[in-house]
């Protein structure tokens, strides 16, 4: 809010000259993390979009001009195509591609959510010290390198790794399971990396809640059980909401957890872009599989906008 | 309120062991003797020395410094304006777009981020010839365009949570937008700078995809470096270098912790 107080003795034709170098200086301030994010998040999309529509040839860069011009007659022609799209609907590949990705993200989801909601409900009803202390202990791993945590469980679950020892110690198994290259790893790793993330928005709107509610509900004689189903959980809605979007929506587009952990027959779609752009070096069409995984999480994205204002 | 359940504390003890375990074990191996990372050979700190003398992890770690650095500066300042703007400028044109372009890039997935940001680097040099290659440059430029992101919502749920009523003080005490700004809000919301400035520094240096997208050759940074070692297996160096970054994680973290306790509030992320 920018109201000024203009002082008893100051002249009416200062007061004007001061709200319009205020009205001046106030676009400047919007103007400059406006024009950086135009210029380096919106504008990229629109770029994709246009490359999206081009055809892959071998020339630097390796896609063809959307307009050609002809110097001889000063004749333009507009160059589009939509091969790359008709591609990726006929193709059972890129398909099966967008439907394991979002299979692999909500199953993993699902997960965090059953294995966050204990902690972040634990934190949210502890003590002040125990409070900071478990709050900690979960943002630890959160600024913890994403790859290097990723990293971590390729030495827990390969042949010989520690999963695979213990579980043959304690006799369960005498050979060492295949785990590592396989979906469940991946389903793991989503689910490890992205904990914190479903974690504290959920403890953010635990946090807020007014515990005697739940007291009520069980004075009423609700079952503990049912008092969490009626009371706890409606009233954590906006923070499962948020935590659950901030761990789908990025796990959709996953790439280095399906590279490292995943098997080869692991389909992401965030692999599939990867390998089109670095090993086939399509362009045009690593384009289009990115617009297309854009178009399906806009919905999401927009959705999680709206949200977050009561959440976080 | 009774104690709480034995339910509930066991699945969320089970949640803490889940979260800590891989990186107890990372640590733990990163002293091991032996070159096979999981057969135990004893203690050692040979993998230290070994990473310490590795020129390609040092010279991918300096770069990886240098850009995270200037990164995390460039968004602590844009991503402060971001989110005064957002939360103490009122209404005008264009703010709910600009709220989209501050949100959605939290969630981006990185290979969308990372191939939009190549192709328009390539797109301007093709035009304005510049930005000429790709290299530190591009990689700064796209690392604080993420970053931004994080600071502004930082910083922007720490205005929110404040109220306004020293700014109003100042402003009827005659103060001007400028002055005001500086001597008042910005010393109120330095904490949630600070914090976003380190979350900044840590998500550059950690960030794999983005930077493989658009580095050039002879660029590569850290995570790469990582990337392209640990791909082939696991390697005892990697390690060494992941307890490392783990130590250095925690002191930041609980550096920021006694600063926001300081501050008496706990804001999230």
């Amino acid at each position: 809010m920018m109201t000024t107080t203009a002082s008893s003795d100051s002249t009416r034709l200062s007061v004007i000259q001061r709200l319009r170098q205020i009205r001046l200086g106030r676009w400047c301030v919007i103007l400059i993390p406006m024009l950086w994010l135009a210029a380096f998040f919106f504008i990229p999309f629109l770029v994709v979009f246009k490359i999206s529509l081009a055809e892959a040839m071998i020339a630097v860069p390796p896609y063809s001009p959307l307009i050609e011009w002809d110097p001889s007659n000063a004749y333009a022609t507009l160059k589009v195509t939509f091969g790359n799209y008709l591609f990726l609907f006929e193709s059972r590949f890129y398909l099966d591609a967008y439907l394991s990705s979002l299979r692999i993200a909500a199953v993993s989801t699902f997960f965090t959510l059953l294995i966050g909601f204990p902690i972040a409900y634990l934190i949210a009803r502890s003590g002040p010290t125990q409070r900071t202390i478990l709050l900690a202990l979960v943002i630890l791993p959160f600024w913890t390198s994403f790859l290097l945590r990723v990293y971590a469980w390729m030495a827990l679950l390969k042949k010989n790794g520690l999963v695979n020892e213990a579980l043959m110690a304690i006799g369960l198994i005498d050979q060492p399971l295949q785990i590592l290259q396989t979906d469940f790893a991946v389903y793991l790793g989503i689910v490890y990396t992205y904990l914190p993330f479903m974690i504290l928005p959920l403890y953010t709107t635990l946090e807020k809640m007014d515990m005697s509610l739940i007291e009520a509900a069980q004075d009423l004689g609700a079952k503990p059980w049912r008092a969490f189903c009626l009371v706890t959980l409606p009233l954590a809605k906006p923070g499962i909401i948020a935590g659950c979007l901030l761990v789908f929506i990025p796990a959709v587009g996953e790439f280095v957890i399906p590279a490292l952990l995943g098997g080869s027959d692991t389909l992401m779609i965030g692999r599939v872009l990867w390998d089109e752009f670095f090993l086939n070096r399509d362009w045009p069409l690593a384009s289009a599989v990115a617009i297309i995984m854009l178009i399906v999480l806009v919905g999401p994205i927009m959705f999680m906008r709206n949200g977050n204002k009561e959440a976080m | 309120m009774k104690g709480n359940s034995w339910a509930l504390k066991l699945s969320a003890g089970f949640g803490f062991i889940f979260l800590y375990a891989p990186i107890i074990a990372l640590i733990v191996y990163s002293f091991n003797e032996s070159k096979l990372v999981t057969v135990w050979g004893g203690w050692s700190i040979k993998w230290y020395v070994e990473l310490f003398q590795n020129e390609q992890i040092m010279n991918a770690a300096w770069v990886s410094l240098k850009i995270a650095f200037i990164s995390a500066s460039l968004a602590a300042v844009l991503g402060t304006l971001a989110g005064f703007v957002l939360s103490r400028m009122g209404k005008f044109t264009g703010k709910t777009i600009m709220a989209g372009w501050v949100t959605a890039p939290l969630v981006m997935p990185e290979v969308i981020t990372g191939l939009s940001l190549l192709l328009l680097f390539v797109a301007m040099e093709s035009m304005f010839g510049w930005p000429a290659g790709r290299g530190t440059t591009t990689i700064v430029i796209a690392h604080t365009t993420f970053c931004l992101a994080y600071v502004a919502v930082v910083v922007q749920s720490r205005l929110a949570s404040m109220d306004e009523t020293l700014e109003e003080a100042a402003m009827d005490l005659g103060a001007k937008p400028v002055s005001l700004f500086f001597l008042v809000t910005l010393p109120l919301i330095a904490p949630a700078i600070l914090s976003g400035w380190l979350l900044s520094f840590t998500l550059s240096l950690d960030d794999l995809v983005i930077a493989s997208f658009v580095s050039g050759p002879g660029n590569s940074t850290l995570p790469m470096v990582i990337f392209s070692k640990v791909r082939l297996g696991v390697t005892p160096e990697i390690n060494a270098l992941a307890t490392l970054m783990i130590l250095a994680v925690s002191i930041a973290v609980i550096a920021a912790i006694v600063i926001m306790r300081r501050q008496n509030r706990f804001q999230g992320p």
